[in-house]
């Protein structure tokens, strides 16, 4: 809602400046989203008749005039504008006049001729954004009086964000009704009276809509002037609340809306074949609008018919067919309340909105058409003429209005803030609210301009706005002290992130809507869950893998010459179309070098197993397992499943080289996935006692076929069952001399220990000797 | 010659040494086997009782002066020899420590640690649900009716499989985690939830997908007044500035009443931070829980908007490009 102060102020009129107005309005919760001053500040420019207007010899495009500036003697100015002509009256800045951009008008010679001021574009004035010329004024401005003064520019334009309850004050009215309840100053509205008929002519109104439409009024005005000049006093009302002026009767209707909140419709009186009756659209009907939009209805569209066809789309927007043009003598006013639940969304499925749509179907005032109706005849037959017939009105079950029950003590309990019954009343009675107080309970009956105002909650906000939030207290909280638990056997997921960036993985935050391909390609998944409305075909399905969003990444940071990526991100993932399983994921990548470029480490690609310590790292002090495997996305022989506790919680290797390929990458990332929930779990430590008996190391170095894997031959040791092994790693790899071709020599830290005595060597040997016998089921033999 | 002049002697032959070898060499030669002063000490025999007496004690002194100088010149050297050997060990420490690497967290999962924090210092705990939401926890339960401007296509984000009677939704806000929290829990209920949220808008300052958190407080006796003072406590300490203007200014929202806006005062001016509001008792009526016995009150600001405050951010799209540079600032 936008609308000059100074209008709002002929209705009401505290002792606020501007700014503290838009204060308190802003404070009542009818926020003042900008406040603009109708024109830019400029001095010295007024009213002036141009008397005279000679080519300047010295220049094609310029003239020289005498200007009648209301004083004795005329001025001398050169212009060139090329509407400038004898007669016509426009602003005049005088010599000493500062324009916007400060612009100081000074006595100068123009080509060699004196000139004493400037005509003013309003472009000039800073009070339009293009012109074509002088701003040419009415012949009856009056000469020498300040162009601020004549065109009423100290004025603010005021922009209001109105929340959608708040559709009272959607109007002058109902902004001045706020005001005055928050100031306490008086109103002073426009008299209404009504306007007497002066013919019969009336078209009969039927409604056939139930609730939709509840109120219906119209009337007829014949032979009107329809050249008939909307008065500049109402153009620029209407300018400045954002609306452009049409014609008279478009404008009368417009301006009534902004003044009175209720929306009007003037129809051609000689196109609407029968009475007004009003229904719901029949499927195929079909209505063009004002504004050239063609429309197949539906039973649910409120329509206004004259009984043979639709002529209104009710409460969003007039017909074509019934349309006032420049052949109209004849009108039908009309003045209507259609229910806002009839009305809403309607405009919205149709791809615009209007304004009699906007207010609708948040509410107007049933109870308001006849006076609206009466000031918009007012208005007509001021500045059009015409013959008036009377009021025709019909009404159905009109909106019902419950009184409301406000337990005085309920505002304390919701507040925090204790006041008395009777000032409470009091803040409700300013609001233009029926309240009564009996004990503890006020009763208010709605009004017909509110409708939101149901349950006690909606009094208790009207007593907090009008109250001033500001001055509600700011209580402490009083709850019960309690200390939140801190679970020993789980830890949070800033945890589980802490460990990644310890190990070098930025965390990336990826969209959950991702690229169809993406899911095929690399997660395997031909049934993702598709967005009915996705925003760019490359956001169409949700991912059920954050590995998409992290290649995206990766190649976004390749593009910008990044050396290495070490990239993570923790969110969920979604398998189906069901709102259940949509778990959560923790992905990462790694690419380029293992460390950072320096000058101190030898330079090496990362690989599986770097990747994979940081996977364990994540498990730890769980143990994982990490299975050979088949994924979509991966490297067949440089992948695996991990496993933990017997159950798949992820996955991790290397980018299968055909997407390395596909995706541009030059080389293969590792990446990993794991669900989040087990790696919440945490097992609390018991400490375990510390033997004061030596270990003993043995190393054992294995020869075994190149394809045996190291956990075959763990589970071979383990099948050995010996006791005093407290330990076995795995510390080189060798392969070449002395080892033949296709085998490998793996060798072994065996740690032996007893927790009561020292260990003999008969003992030691036949602990390390079980463990070779053992190793043989894999085929390994000891290295010589 | 006479003993004085032999220590004189063999004292300056220790003290021009400068090799722990050298200087053994002349240890021997004085008090080694055939050094000079062990052979005053050997003449000792062939003298009278008298003699052996007094030039006895001359030869000891002489001897003991020797060894005192020898045992600091040897500890002399040892230190010059340390001095030499740890200065032909020294490193440019100015060259750069040996690293792999050090990641570090997004901007607004910083963000979000750290209002959680605050929260969890007044004793509220972490909420959390789907995003994938269904008709009920997204709107209606939130008193959303079903012409709400918010449920419209171009706002929300629709998911296959949705029916008219069970649209399925990509969640709007986090006010659905409200919903389930206060379904499965009763009061007193105090929560943060922060998560990812979804509407149809993408330009400069809005992203298809961002961050809200949500918060929730339902018990006895909770009111207005608490709303404000633990809203205006947690913004003071968010921004570390007792002094912040915090306002609280009317608004509406279909599942608060009274709802408001949350401004604080910036160096260009009032700026809106979030939304409250006292729970509706519609909202706590459809989660089963009687509004005559429990107030409560809650909150949803987006953390993204939070992150760009608190970092200086002011573009929202730096969060979701996953550019290294602009991340990398952030450990």
């Amino acid at each position: 809602m936008k609308f000059s102060e100074q209008w709002l102020r002929s209705w009401v009129n505290p002792k606020l400046e501007s700014e503290a107005l838009a204060h308190l309005l802003t404070m009542a919760g009818l926020e003042v989203e900008e406040a603009d001053p109708a024109a830019p500040a400029f001095t010295q420019v007024i009213v002036a008749e141009v008397l005279t207007v000679t080519k300047h010899e010295n220049a094609d495009r310029l003239n020289v005039c005498t200007v009648n500036v209301g004083e004795a003697e005329p001025v001398q100015i050169v212009c060139g504008a090329p509407n400038v002509a004898a007669g016509v009256r426009v602003p005049c800045a005088r010599v000493g006049a500062v324009l916007p951009g400060d612009f100081k008008i000074k006595q100068a010679k123009v080509r060699g001729v004196e000139s004493s001021g400037m005509l003013c574009s309003a472009k000039e004035l800073g009070i339009s954004e293009e012109s074509d010329g002088l701003l040419l004024l009415p012949a009856d401005a009056p000469v020498g009086v300040s162009i601020r003064e004549y065109l009423n520019l100290d004025d603010t334009l005021l922009t209001l964000k109105l929340t959608p309850n708040r559709a009272d004050c959607l109007s002058i009215r109902g902004i001045a009704r706020e005001v005055a309840a928050l100031t306490g100053a008086v109103q002073t509205p426009v008299a209404i009276e009504p306007v007497p008929p002066t013919i019969d002519a009336a078209i009969s109104i039927k409604l056939e809509a139930g609730a939709a439409c509840s109120r219906y009024a119209g009337r007829v005005v014949r032979n009107i002037n329809r050249q008939a000049a909307t008065p500049v006093w109402m153009k620029q009302r209407l300018e400045r609340s954002g609306i452009r002026s049409i014609s008279a009767v478009v404008d009368i209707t417009n301006y009534v809306m902004l003044e009175q909140g209720q929306p009007m419709h003037a129809f051609d009186a000689n196109k609407l074949q029968g009475g007004i009756l009003v229904r719901f659209a029949r499927d195929g009907e079909k209505l063009t609008l004002l504004n050239g939009k063609e429309l197949d209805l539906t039973a649910d569209m409120l329509v206004i018919t004259d009984g043979v066809r639709p002529v209104a789309l009710a409460g969003i927007m007039g017909g074509a067919n019934s349309e006032i043009d420049d052949n109209s003598n004849d009108v039908f006013l009309e003045s209507a309340f259609f229910a806002p639940a009839d009305i809403a969304g309607k405009a919205r499925r149709l791809g615009f909105s209007s304004d009699a749509s906007h207010r609708f179907e948040r509410g107007v005032d049933f109870g308001y058409a006849r006076e609206a109706l009466e000031r918009a005849t007012r208005l007509l037959v001021d500045i059009c003429g015409g013959q008036v017939g009377p009021i025709v009105e019909a009404t159905t079950a009109l909106p019902e209005r419950k009184p409301v029950a406000l337990r005085v003590s309920r505002v304390a309990r919701v507040l925090g803030l204790n006041l008395p019954g009777a000032e409470v009343l009091s803040l409700l009675q300013r609001l233009g609210l029926a309240a009564e107080l009996a004990g503890d309970v006020i009763t208010v009956t709605p009004p017909s301009f509110r409708f939101d105002i149901e349950i006690e909650e909606d009094l208790i906000e009207e007593v907090a706005r009008v109250y001033g939030y500001d001055n509600i207290p700011v209580n402490p909280a009083g709850s019960r002290i309690a200390m939140l638990p801190q679970p020993g056997n789980a830890r949070d997921k800033f945890a589980l992130k802490r460990i990644l960036v310890a190990a070098g993985y930025q965390e990336a935050i990826t969209y959950a809507f991702v690229e169809e391909k993406w899911e095929r390609e690399l997660a395997g998944n031909n049934a993702a869950v598709k967005l009915i409305n996705p925003i760019a075909s490359q956001m169409s399905v949700m991912r059920s893998s954050l590995l998409g969003g992290l290649i995206s990444a990766l190649q976004y940071n390749l593009n910008r010459k990044a050396e290495r990526v070490r990239l993570f991100e923790l969110g969920r993932v979604f398998h189906g179309v069901s709102d259940r399983v949509q778990p959560e994921k923790v992905g990462g990548l790694a690419w380029g070098m293992r460390d950072p470029e320096q000058w101190a480490t030898p330079k090496a690609t990362v690989d599986f197993f770097d990747v994979k310590a940081d996977v364990e790292a994540l498990i730890a002090p769980r143990v994982a397992e990490f299975r050979r495997a088949s994924h979509n996305a991966l490297h067949p022989g440089r992948s695996a499943d991990i496993v933990v506790d017997g159950i798949v919680v992820g996955w991790v290797g290397e980018l299968h080289p055909q997407w390395v390929q596909a995706y541009d990458l030059v080389q293969a990332p590792v990446v990993f996935e794991l669900d989040v929930a087990p790696l919440l779990a945490v097992t609390p430590v018991r400490a375990k006692a510390v033997t004061r008996q030596q270990a003993v190391r043995r190393d054992l170095a294995l020869v075994v076929d190149e394809a045996q894997s190291l956990a075959s031959l763990q589970s071979a040791f383990a099948s050995a069952a010996q006791p005093l092994v407290t330990g076995i790693e795995l510390f080189d790899i060798y392969r070449g001399k002395g080892v033949p071709e296709g085998k490998k020599s793996l060798a072994f830290k065996v740690l032996l220990q007893d927790t009561q005595k020292t260990l003999t060597d008969e003992e030691v040997e036949g602990a390390v000797a079980a463990l070779i016998a053992a190793a043989h089921t894999c085929g390994a033999t000891l290295r010589a | 010659m006479d003993v004085q002049a032999l220590l004189a002697q063999g004292l300056a032959e220790l003290n021009a040494t400068s090799e722990a070898a050298a200087l053994e060499n002349v240890k021997a030669k004085y008090v080694g086997k055939e050094g000079a002063i062990t052979a005053l000490l050997k003449q000792l025999a062939t003298l009278s009782p008298e003699e052996k007496k007094t030039f006895g004690a001359t030869v000891n002194q002489a001897r003991q002066a020797f060894e005192a100088t020898l045992n600091t010149r040897r500890e002399a050297l040892a230190q010059e020899k340390l001095a030499r050997q740890l200065a032909a060990e020294a490193l440019d420490i100015t060259l750069p420590g040996r690293t792999h690497g050090q990641g570090g967290l997004h901007p607004v999962t910083l963000v979000q640690h750290r209002i959680e924090a605050l929260f969890a210092s007044l004793g509220f705990t972490v909420a959390d649900g789907p995003e994938i939401e269904n008709d009920f926890h997204n709107f209606e339960a939130l008193n959303i009716p079903k012409d709400h401007p918010a449920r419209a296509m171009q706002d929300t984000f629709y998911v296959e499989g949705s029916t008219a009677a069970e649209p399925l939704v990509l969640r709007t806000h986090t006010s659905p985690i409200q919903v389930r929290y206060m379904l499965d829990n009763k009061p007193p209920i105090k929560i943060v939830a922060p998560g990812r949220v979804y509407r149809v808008d993408s330009d400069a300052t809005h992203s298809p997908m961002f961050h809200q958190m949500e918060g929730l407080w339902v018990e006895e006796g909770v009111s207005f007044a608490d709303l404000k003072a633990v809203i205006t406590d947690w913004l003071r300490n968010f921004f570390e500035r007792d002094d912040l203007q915090v306002r609280f200014r009317p608004s509406f929202f279909p599942f608060t009443e009274p709802s408001a806006e949350v401004d604080v005062l910036g160096e260009r001016g009032w700026l809106e931070i979030g939304g409250c509001g006292m729970v509706h008792p519609n909202v706590l009526r459809n989660v089963g829980i009687d509004p005559e016995v429990y107030t409560g009150f809650a909150f949803g600001f987006g953390l993204d908007r939070f992150a760009m405050l608190y970092y200086g951010v002011n573009d929202l799209r730096l969060f979701f490009e996953n550019d290294l540079a602009f991340l990398q600032q952030f450990k």
